[in-house]
């Protein structure tokens, strides 16, 4: 036993110190966001706040991303199926694609880029200009007023960018299908109404609920215990842009798993 | 009112604060002093409840806060301002803003008489034509003048000071220093401030005490200091390199 763990190298037992650290870290911050969500005062006006940076100012980018995906994932579908005869089931395939994986993913892929850096750099630099001291000294609790607004915003608006990424997607996908590649308008419809369930737009916004959650407590928790001035400020936000679209694309796996598994 | 009882701070191996006692008199000006590194900023950070202590206590109008929990700390907290080094000022909000925070926060006031009180704090600063500036438009020593304005928003029983005019030339530190007197010849409230700027503290303080190795190595008043034969404080006040006292 002890030669086995003589045998671990010093650089992995210190990557998984830091790994236990971060997460221990997360599930605290979880914990004590968990606590202030339902303690009075609510910080309504923060949470505005942050529902009109993650969500409301996200809405373009989202529908920019979202058409052109729907656009590339038509022409790539049809190549492929085109050579079958299949073509009327490009827009099914098109649409289960969007609502099961890629509004979900990438719409998370876009606000880690978009709000998670932009979280991270700013709580990050309020650390470090003691502004979250500050706020401890005035009697208001930080993570009540920073971190809980932040991570309820982006856990309830993320299920409604990724319903639009899935709908802009769904229209670009429309426009390309029957005014370039000449499929017909009906079997295109009739090909998402024969297979589209309700429930792959549900799982699709749980999913995205899920990873707003994950990308918003990654984020949150970087920049409020961040270390090392600017320097730190910098090594945290581009770990929280990392270890983020990790985690989204690793859950995504797990929960398609559970989610799709016979359908 | 303000009582530390061997109060020690450990970070890893390095002991900061290695057994603190002292009694700071209600309404006096009382500073700080000690060379950079000596751990006067972390010693201000227990009196504020930043940090416990590892050991000892400290009391603030008569009660513990090392033992307190977060929300009976929030109550002492609301009779407290702190002056931090940079200001502290929120970024994303207006110099007016920033003023009304704590108001707004622990005061059930009108916006009119949110108004009158920022009016009336800005006012003592010097800055009420600069309300609706925001912190990155302002110098630092308007910064600081904010924040004094900030943290006595409340009317404070006591007011801790960091650093309050280090990174700022002459002429604004004076001014700083001639509105942290002013402000408490008017409120008479408890002045602790953290300072190395000894010249401008002496003027102002009833009292001044030295941290030296985690200690309060020296105590008295401004005139005893300057009379002191202790080789430390002789060597803090002309700013000498030889000395007890050794930069590293």
């Amino acid at each position: 036993m002890l030669r086995f763990l003589g045998s671990i190298p010093l650089g992995a037992v210190e990557a998984l110190h830091l790994f236990v650290e971060e997460v221990g870290r997360m599930l605290i911050l979880l914990g004590l966001s968990a606590v202030w969500l339902v303690r009075p005062p609510f910080r309504v006006r923060e949470f505005v706040r942050q529902l009109d940076f993650a969500g409301a100012q996200s809405v373009l980018l989202i529908v920019l991303t979202g058409a052109f995906t729907g656009m590339v994932s038509a022409l790539q579908s049809y190549n492929g199926m085109h050579r079958y005869g299949a073509e009327s089931m490009v827009g099914a395939t098109v649409v289960l694609a969007l609502t099961r994986e890629l509004g979900p993913v990438l719409s998370a892929l876009m606000v880690v880029a978009r709000v998670g850096s932009a979280m991270t750099a700013e709580l990050g630099s309020m650390r470090n200009t003691q502004q979250i001291d500050a706020l401890t000294s005035m009697a208001v609790e930080p993570v009540q007023y920073l971190v809980v607004p932040r991570i309820f915003a982006v856990t309830l608006v993320l299920p409604l960018l990724a319903l639009i990424f899935s709908f802009t997607g769904m229209l670009g996908a429309y426009f390309i299908c029957t005014g370039w590649l000449g499929i017909d308008v009906g079997s295109f419809m009739s090909g998402i109404r024969a297979y589209l369930d309700p429930e792959d737009i549900t799982h699709g916004m749980i999913k995205a609920a899920v990873f707003g959650l994950m990308v918003s407590l990654t984020a949150c928790s970087k920049g409020y215990y961040v270390t090392g001035g600017a320097r730190g400020i910098g090594k945290a936000t581009t770990r929280s842009v990392v270890l983020s679209s990790v985690m989204v694309l690793v859950t995504d796996y797990v929960m398609t798993t559970l989610m799709f598994r016979s359908s | 009112m303000i009582v530390l009882e061997d109060v020690y701070k450990q970070y890893g191996r390095q002991v900061v604060l290695n057994g603190i006692n002292f009694r700071i008199r209600e309404g006096s000006v009382t500073t700080i002093i000690g060379e950079s590194g000596s751990g006067k900023s972390v010693l201000l950070r227990q009196m504020i409840g930043l940090e416990r202590p590892d050991r000892g206590s400290i009391c603030i109008r008569g009660e513990n806060i090392v033992d307190l929990r977060s929300r009976e700390l929030n109550r002492i907290r609301r009779h407290i301002g702190v002056l931090f080094q940079e200001g502290a000022l929120f970024d994303s909000l207006s110099v007016k803003e920033n003023v009304a925070f704590p108001v707004r926060e622990h005061l059930r006031l009108t916006e009119k008489q949110i108004q009158q009180l920022v009016d009336d704090k800005l006012s003592q600063v010097g800055l009420r034509d600069h309300q609706d500036k925001f912190p990155s438009e302002l110098s630092g020593g308007m910064r600081k003048r904010v924040g004094l304005a900030r943290a006595l928003a409340l009317d404070p029983a006591i007011v801790f000071f960091d650093e309050p005019t280090s990174g700022l030339d002459p002429i604004s530190s004076n001014v700083i220093y001639r509105l942290i007197e002013k402000t408490h010849a008017d409120y008479s409230r408890t002045y602790v401030l953290v300072s190395h700027d000894v010249g401008r503290s002496l003027k102002i303080s009833d009292e001044v005490m030295m941290l030296r190795d985690g200690k309060i190595t020296w105590s008295g008043t401004p005139d005893e200091l300057r009379a002191s034969s202790d080789d430390a404080v002789r060597q803090f006040i002309s700013g000498s390199t030889t000395g007890p006292l050794t930069i590293e």
